[in-house]
């Protein structure tokens, strides 16, 4: 159990894809404009990297190390094209919003990168939770930059949740701050990057401190060790 | 080299691409499949994307017949420069034409195209506008965008003789439509683009009601089977 229990904490917070690995950062930033936008890319993404994962650990002993890569290309193409069709024929709102970012999910180097890391040394169940974990940790961070950024530029959360939630999704709206002259500058691209900072500066902030009160003596290890970027 | 390590990397060779040959195959029967269950669904929401576009330009009760599939294509230089393939939807009750809407581009927007849709009625007069697509900045030219003013509604019952050829542009060009704060630009080429397909209906009335439609009822379908 304790297997699982880890898988589910690298994917969430340890190796967080969005704050930590800093991977498929270009949706990421895209479309965090709304909480609605990010959940729904998050959804789309998390759904992909599960099945993704189960797949690439099925053909485990089907595949020579030498054509995996193309394998799996081949695989998470064939995925995302599935998840696009159906949120084409039954969220066809939100596959408008989110326009180029659903087929752009099979370049998030996230994906791939599970594909290699994880599902391909790993059996189908543990590979299938980790795709759910990991998926959940982006799904958290793209949901989080979009409440931040839509807080901030227009003063409402869940705005447009009908796009998801059809006609059950309408009354989800709540507006906290009421009125004109919101600071615009977050829902605009420079506002995803500030955004995101200051997440990333809020996670290591909280990883710093809980290793500061664990080890006082030594102090804090210099940066986040594991943060890396592509 | 000897023959055996010869021999056992040519099966390794030949392992490798029918792996990769299989995976294909399943990918490509598993896309079809999907395709084929969801293509009805997705026709089926497009149709319906398009048709309530085209009614908020053109009252829905004002028409009888599938508008979205009596269209034709023109072109014209003048009227719509940038070698532009308009749509000209059209809405007829009873067989008699009622309005059209086009869908068409002002290029010269702030930050490049603007996709419009106009709606206009049989006597000439505008029946609605809205912008389809838009890249201009927001919280300025973006008040374009119905979701963010109520400005594109200024042009609803304004024909050519109602501002008058001096009337069709904005207010500090002398016209009747007004400008935003810090954005003269966006608005200028909405009016101006709106205007110039305003006098392209006039002087080609009949000839726009008249021809034959390029999607005759129910071709899109067996289109799509085909």
């Amino acid at each position: 159990m304790t297997k699982y229990a880890d898988i589910f904490a690298n994917g969430i917070w340890r190796h967080n894809t969005g704050l930590v690995v800093l991977l498929g950062l270009c949706p990421l930033l895209a479309v965090s404009n709304t909480v609605v936008n990010g959940l729904g890319l998050g959804l789309a993404t998390m759904m992909t990297l599960m099945v993704t994962n189960f797949t690439v650990s099925l053909t485990r002993p089907l595949l020579r190390p030498e054509v995996r890569i193309p394998a799996y290309v081949l695989i998470i193409a064939s995925t995302v094209t599935v998840v696009e069709l159906l949120m084409k024929a039954w969220t066809h709102e939100l596959y408008r919003t989110l326009g180029i970012f659903i087929p752009l999910i099979v370049t998030n180097c996230a994906i791939i990168g599970r594909a290699e890391a994880f599902a391909s040394r790993n059996r189908p169940l543990p590979a299938l939770a980790d795709g759910f974990a990991v998926g959940l940790g982006f799904l958290i961070t793209l949901v989080m930059l979009g409440a931040v950024r839509e807080l901030v530029g227009h003063g409402t959360l869940l705005r447009e949740a009908g796009l998801l939630f059809k006609t059950a999704g309408e009354g989800l709206q709540i507006t906290v701050m009421p009125g004109e002259g919101k600071f615009l500058l977050a829902i605009l691209p420079p506002g995803a990057f500030i955004a995101l900072g200051c997440l990333v500066a809020v996670r290591n902030w909280l990883v710093a401190r809980r290793r500061h009160v664990r080890v006082p003596r030594e102090g804090i290890a210099p940066g986040a060790p594991r943060t890396s970027t592509t | 080299m000897n023959e055996t390590p010869d021999a056992s990397q040519q099966a390794s060779v030949s392992r490798s691409a029918l792996s990769l040959g299989l995976i294909a195959l399943a990918s490509a029967a598993l896309l079809s499949w999907v395709y084929s269950l969801t293509e009805s669904r997705i026709a089926e929401q497009e149709r319906r994307d398009l048709l309530r576009q085209l009614q908020q330009v053109v009252p829905g009760d004002s028409f009888d017949n599938a508008m979205h599939e009596d269209v034709i294509t023109v072109r014209h230089e003048v009227a719509f420069p940038g070698g532009q393939e308009v749509q000209v939807y059209r809405a007829r009750r009873d067989g008699a034409p009622v309005a059209v809407a086009m869908k068409l581009r002002a290029n010269d927007g702030y930050n490049g195209r603007i996709d419009l849709l106009v709606g206009i009625y049989e006597d000439s007069r505008i029946s609605g506008v809205r912008v389809l697509s838009h890249r201009e900045t927001p919280g300025l030219g973006d008040a374009i965008d119905i979701e963010r003013s109520d400005w594109i509604l200024s042009f609803e019952g304004k024909s050519p003789v109602q501002p008058g050829p001096d009337g069709w542009a904005v207010k500090r060009d002398g016209g009747v439509f007004d400008q935003f704060t810090g954005a003269t630009i966006t608005p200028r080429a909405v009016v101006d683009a709106v205007h110039r397909a305003l006098q392209f209906f006039e002087s080609n009335h009949d000839g726009l009601f008249s021809a034959p439609s390029q999607v005759q009822p129910g071709e899109r379908e067996s289109q799509d089977e085909a």
